[in-house]
């Protein structure tokens, strides 16, 4: 099915987001094949509200990413787009943010894509503090093949591959890749429209390798697997869970059981990796001068 | 003609690419290849490129796809379990027609095999390593200057048909010193992908003119915005589920590769004027063939070696014309037998086939395919 959007005129309360779209999104690829109550749409809504903020360029600006539902933003946004293969989305930005510096790269990733399969890029490209900015759709569940358990998925809830429970632990990806040298580290989620925006933004803005973990739903999968409600009990969820970092630090690790900790996680200077190589590159060109 | 410098090989690969326009190394370091990563780390920001050692061979292949969307030539180095590794993003490059150069020095297998050990054991995979369909040119060196020369063609090819190259070395080549004139910067013959106004049709940056089968391409950035995918896409560049145009993008990228067979494919024949025997081999075999050739002729047999410098696609013309009216064709090659099954494809009952091969880590003696030549003459 498909919709002309061209020919529907926005209301006066559709006016700010039909401005985005008509901006920033292919139209004609749209509606997007996500599924009702999917949290991913509002976290692609997102990027696209902070690239405006921030007025970056669109022919300047490219979006890279994975393998499954999340790696379907890139094809409905009106960038250089590239949908990679499965997991190895930030390998193929580091090359991309290699040739040409000036480029902004965003890598739009899931859970599985960029912490399982991807996760050996992850931390690296943290480690090496490449300026990309990553931004994870994590709905705690693989749900492109049908709900299989991530490693984000809590421990003891359930997937298509985890019958009696899920034996293993999750993974904190905003810590994992803050343990691995990332500049900038923030968690979201798809009910804190505002704040992921901001987080999102300076992500951006951060001269570095930037993540921001936000937390998507999949009322489809990982919420009916494990009675979680339909999508808008899914949101309240996350409204009547979510900390904020700095309640976080008063609360014991008791109470923050069950808890979603959002808000900037870690922000540090560091330079560069592209910066500095493009300042070796200069400097032997001339040593080279005086030597010659 | 350049003055004479001692090289290696891998040194010798290094050099060409650069001379080919190669800005960007990414690499994982691996015996017997791992020369190359090394002088590109040194080379490269000399010459305002740059060199990335990644965290694994998948990421250094893909981070060489994202640089080539970004329009810079880029290449990336392995060996026998690195090869294998890279088999994914190959097949992305092939079907979303990126140019890339991947260099493969072979190294005993399977696994991690003789990692110091010579071996000719991949070249089947590099012709269908990689998951469904796919064209694949494959060049193979004999020698540290014709490494130079293939490096820069294989860039040139992969530029010029938007597809992945395979330079497919192996130990010996790699690690072989010789002294080479290096031919002078201004002799060098150097493609790039073909761009135009781009693109021609708005978001359609798969579109092409009636009969032209490479569509031109614009790096990230600069030109209009489009979409790059490794699902099967249409001309627009997105994504379809439709069975013809599935069909109709396999099959271009099969004939733009088969149908420039003559542009693409080069053998060389040494004393295949006066052959009754024919010796069939590649890359560092060619040097224990040359002495087995002339020890065959002091001895009064004519023998002659046919060495396809392209092993994909398969130099079939030129084979089949080879062995017209020959007493017997001997392959050697150092695996178990592998482009001997394409050989004895080619030849069909034209003359005998015999096979000298060696997978035990040496190399193969000048005196076992004499003893080959001379069998039952």
């Amino acid at each position: 099915m498909s919709v002309n959007i061209g020919d529907v005129k926005p209301r006066p309360d559709q006016r700010q987001m039909s401005s985005l779209i008509y901006k920033y999104m292919r139209p004609e690829h749209l509606p997007q094949i996500w599924c009702p109550g999917c949290g991913n749409g509002i976290i692609m809504r997102d990027v696209v509200q902070a690239i405006d903020n921030l007025g970056l360029r669109r022919s300047n600006t490219v979006i890279v990413s994975g393998i499954g539902c999340s790696s379907r933003a890139a094809g409905y946004m009106d960038f250089n787009t590239i949908h990679t293969t499965h997991g190895r989305a930030i390998a193929f930005a580091t090359g991309i943010k290699l040739a040409n510096p000036e480029l902004e790269v965003i890598v739009i990733a899931g859970d599985g894509d960029i912490s399982a399969i991807g996760g050996n890029h992850l931390i690296h490209a943290a480690r090496r503090n490449i300026g990309l900015t990553v931004v994870v759709m994590n709905n705690n569940i693989y749900g492109m093949t049908g709900g299989q358990y991530s490693p984000t998925t809590p421990t003891g809830e359930f997937g298509t591959t985890a019958p009696y429970g899920n034996l293993d632990r999750s993974f904190d990806i905003a810590g994992l890749a803050y343990g691995a040298g990332a500049s900038y580290a923030a968690r979201g989620s798809a009910y804190h429209v505002q704040q992921t925006i901001q987080l999102i933004q300076d992500g951006i803005r951060n001269r570095g390798f930037s993540i921001i973990d936000v937390a998507s739903v999949c009322p489809t999968y990982y919420g009916r697997k494990n009675k979680k409600g339909d999508a808008v009990e899914m949101m309240k969820w996350q409204r009547d869970n979510s900390v904020t970092v700095q309640q976080a630090a008063k609360m014991t690790p008791e109470e923050l059981k069950g808890k979603l900790v959002i808000g900037l996680l870690h922000h540090i200077q560091y330079p560069e990796f592209t910066f500095k190589y493009t300042e070796l590159i200069r400097q032997l060109a001339e040593e080279r001068e005086e030597n010659e | 003609m350049g003055k004479i410098v001692l090289m290696q090989g891998n040194e010798a690969c290094v050099e060409g690419a650069i001379a080919a326009g190669m800005r960007l190394y990414a690499g994982y370091p691996i015996t017997p290849s791992t020369e190359i990563a090394e002088l590109s780390s040194i080379r490269l920001p000399q010459v305002g490129g740059k060199f990335i050692q990644m965290e694994d061979e998948i990421a250094s292949i893909a981070c060489c796809i994202g640089g080539s969307v970004a329009g810079v030539k880029s290449m990336t180095a392995t060996s026998g379990p690195g090869f294998s590794l890279k088999q994914e993003n190959l097949g992305y490059a092939c079907l979303a027609e990126i140019p890339l150069v991947l260099v493969d020095v072979q190294r005993t297998g399977p696994s991690t095999g003789m990692p110091t050990s010579p071996s000719q054991g991949d070249v089947m995979m590099t012709r269908w390593g990689t998951h469904g369909d796919h064209p694949m040119i494959v060049l193979s060196p004999s020698s540290v200057r014709e490494t130079y020369d293939l490096a820069i063609r294989a860039f040139n090819l992969s530029e010029k048909y938007r597809t992945p190259v395979i330079l497919l070395m192996d130990e010996i080549i790699g690690h072989l010193r010789e002294g080479v004139e290096l031919p002078d910067p201004e002799d060098i013959e150097i493609v790039n992908r073909p761009t135009v106004e781009f693109p021609e049709v708005k978001r359609k940056p798969y579109h092409m003119k009636k009969g032209q089968m490479v569509p031109a391409m614009a790096p990230f950035g600069k030109g209009q915005r489009y979409n790059i995918t490794g699902l099967i896409h249409d001309e627009s560049g997105f994504p379809t589920n439709s069975n013809e145009e599935a069909e109709k993008l396999i099959w271009r990228l099969m004939h733009k590769i088969s149908d420039n067979y003559e542009k693409i494919v080069r053998v060389e024949r040494v004393g295949m004027e006066d052959a009754e025997v024919v010796i069939f081999c590649y890359g560092g075999t060619m040097r224990a063939a040359i002495t087995a050739m002339q020890e065959a002729r002091a001895k009064g047999i004519r023998c002659g070696i046919f060495r396809p410098i392209t092993i994909w696609p398969f130099a079939e013309k030129e084979l089949a014309e080879a062995v017209k009216g020959k007493k017997k064709i001997v392959v050697a090659e150092h695996n178990y037998g592998q482009l001997l099954y394409e050989v004895e494809r080619i030849v069909r009952g034209e003359c005998p086939v015999s096979f000298v091969g060696k997978y035990n880590g040496t190399v193969i003696t000048p005196a076992e395919i004499l003893a080959k030549v001379e069998e039952e003459l």
